[in-house]
């Protein structure tokens, strides 16, 4: 059942999801997979924050992607976040010039990630933000959220999902800033306070 | 209170009931787990009680989760996909090939694509310091692989053939013999993170999570087929996986869908 007969498109049915589980740290982790931002770029911000479960324990085994547009709401279609070394198989690391737009970072024994991007440009109708998925053991299925920067409120009013959302929830979407363009930005799985997620159809 | 297999056994069956009621009644099939599935206990406190806000991207083509990172030849070295040559010596126990191709929901191939595996060595040990199962560590494997799919969509690992494990969801818990599959699709939103497993494991009714795809013919879309035609002569022994990506794209805009 596992191949695919592409000339009937009823028998084209999605692969279902599973976890990550706790035993991914070799395979998809990467060094620098954080540092998004080129070296010394003027429009760096660093996002922060933890990853609670419905006890608002923080996890420890958790990992988030980034994704976002670029300051003026470019997507970037650079590849190089994962750049390898062929000559011993290790990483090289980003090159530290051009931006991929892309991360992924795993949360620490804390619970906490961090990251340094550039801060993303608007597209389309939407205030800019930054497009995260969540993966964890234990979470069969990833989770969609956003980030969304403090600061203009106009542009938040206006943004098609945040303006169909209680006052409450929107604000799990919207990071608090910390000044020195530092955003904290919490992702509760579960219970008080529990983040928006997305579904996109 | 302890927590037996037949417990599980238990609720797993309860789910599943559950579910084919849902599906008499005129609800969906469901391709993908719930995330609330309580007979694998790690989801119970990590699901969302909210529902999901649902994004019509046909309202914006323009979302940035309509378009996907991209990875290129930096971001693999050429034996990235070959996971028995990545120490000096051979590895312990029986080469796979394993090979198919990644599709989106049309059918159309996933072209240039990052897909990234990891697993278990042979005696169903992984190589990372928090696994407690005391199976050996092979020291010429480290489980872990990854390639970009080309002009037709496929894709090809050379590996070692994964043992079943022990797990502590339950007493006596042992997940079927599995390799963890993560894929990217022309869209952020296409994101899939998965195992495959192998044909006619003895396991599959004990292990919630393979159990947690309660559709059956949504599960059997995770067990790879034994393709004579992709074993290597003298060298191993080949496995069929077709992956298809769901979620919208970019495309399905353009097409007026």
């Amino acid at each position: 059942m596992t191949k695919i007969d592409t000339s009937r498109p009823d028998s084209v049915l999605p692969t279902p999801s599973h976890t990550v589980g706790p035993f991914y740290g070799y395979a998809l982790p990467f060094p620098g997979g954080g540092d998004i931002a080129p070296v010394g770029h003027p429009d760096t911000i660093t996002l922060q924050g933890y990853v609670h479960d419905g006890e608002g324990t923080p996890l420890p085994d958790a990992f988030v992607e980034l994704w976002g547009a670029d300051p003026d709401g470019n997507v970037p279609d650079t590849d190089g976040s994962i750049r390898r070394d062929p000559a011993t198989g290790g990483y090289l690391g980003r090159n530290g010039v051009e931006f991929t737009g892309w991360g992924r970072i795993q949360t620490d024994a804390d619970g906490h990630w961090y990251a340094r991007t550039l801060r993303p440009g608007a597209r389309g109708h939407s205030a800019p933000y930054i497009s995260v998925c969540v993966f964890a053991r234990g979470l069969l299925v990833h989770l969609f959220t956003r980030i969304y920067l403090p600061g203009d409120e106009a542009a938040l009013a206006a943004d098609p999902l945040l303006s169909r959302l209680p006052d409450e929830r929107r604000d799990t979407l919207i990071a608090t800033d910390q000044g020195n363009g530092t955003y904290r930005f919490d992702i509760r799985l579960q219970g008080e306070g529990e983040t928006v997620f997305l579904e996109f159809q | 209170m302890t927590l037996t297999q037949q417990d599980i056994d238990q609720e797993i069956a309860a789910e599943h009931a559950a579910y084919e009621k849902r599906v008499a009644d005129g609800a969906p099939v469901e391709h993908h787990p719930r995330r609330d599935y309580a007979p694998y206990r790690s989801s119970v406190l990590r699901h969302p009680k909210q529902p999901p806000v649902a994004i019509d991207v046909s309202q914006d083509p323009e979302l940035v989760e309509l378009r996907s990172p991209a990875f290129g030849d930096r971001d693999i070295t050429e034996i990235d996909n070959d996971l028995t040559r990545h120490h000096r010596g051979e590895p312990i126990g029986e080469r796979i090939t394993v090979s198919g191709r990644l599709l989106d929901r049309d059918g159309r191939p996933v072209r240039g694509q990052l897909i990234e595996i990891w697993q278990a060595n042979s005696a169903g040990r992984y190589a990372h310091q928090r696994e407690q199962h005391d199976a050996p560590l092979d020291p010429n494997f480290t489980g872990v692989g990854r390639t970009i799919s080309d002009a037709d969509g496929s894709y090809r690992f050379t590996t070692i053939q994964p043992g079943p494990y022990p797990w502590r969801n339950h007493v006596n818990a042992w997940r079927p013999a599995h390799i963890h599959f993560s894929m990217f699709g022309t869209a952020f939103t296409q994101r899939l993170v998965t195992q495959m497993y192998f044909p006619s494991d003895p396991l599959f009714p004990y292990d919630p999570i393979i159990q947690s795809v309660t559709d059956d013919a949504a599960r059997q879309r995770l067990v790879a087929t034994y393709d004579h035609s992709l074993s290597v002569p003298e060298f191993s022994m080949g496995y069929h996986w077709d992956i298809v990506l769901d979620g919208p794209n970019a495309t399905w805009i353009e097409e007026g869908r």
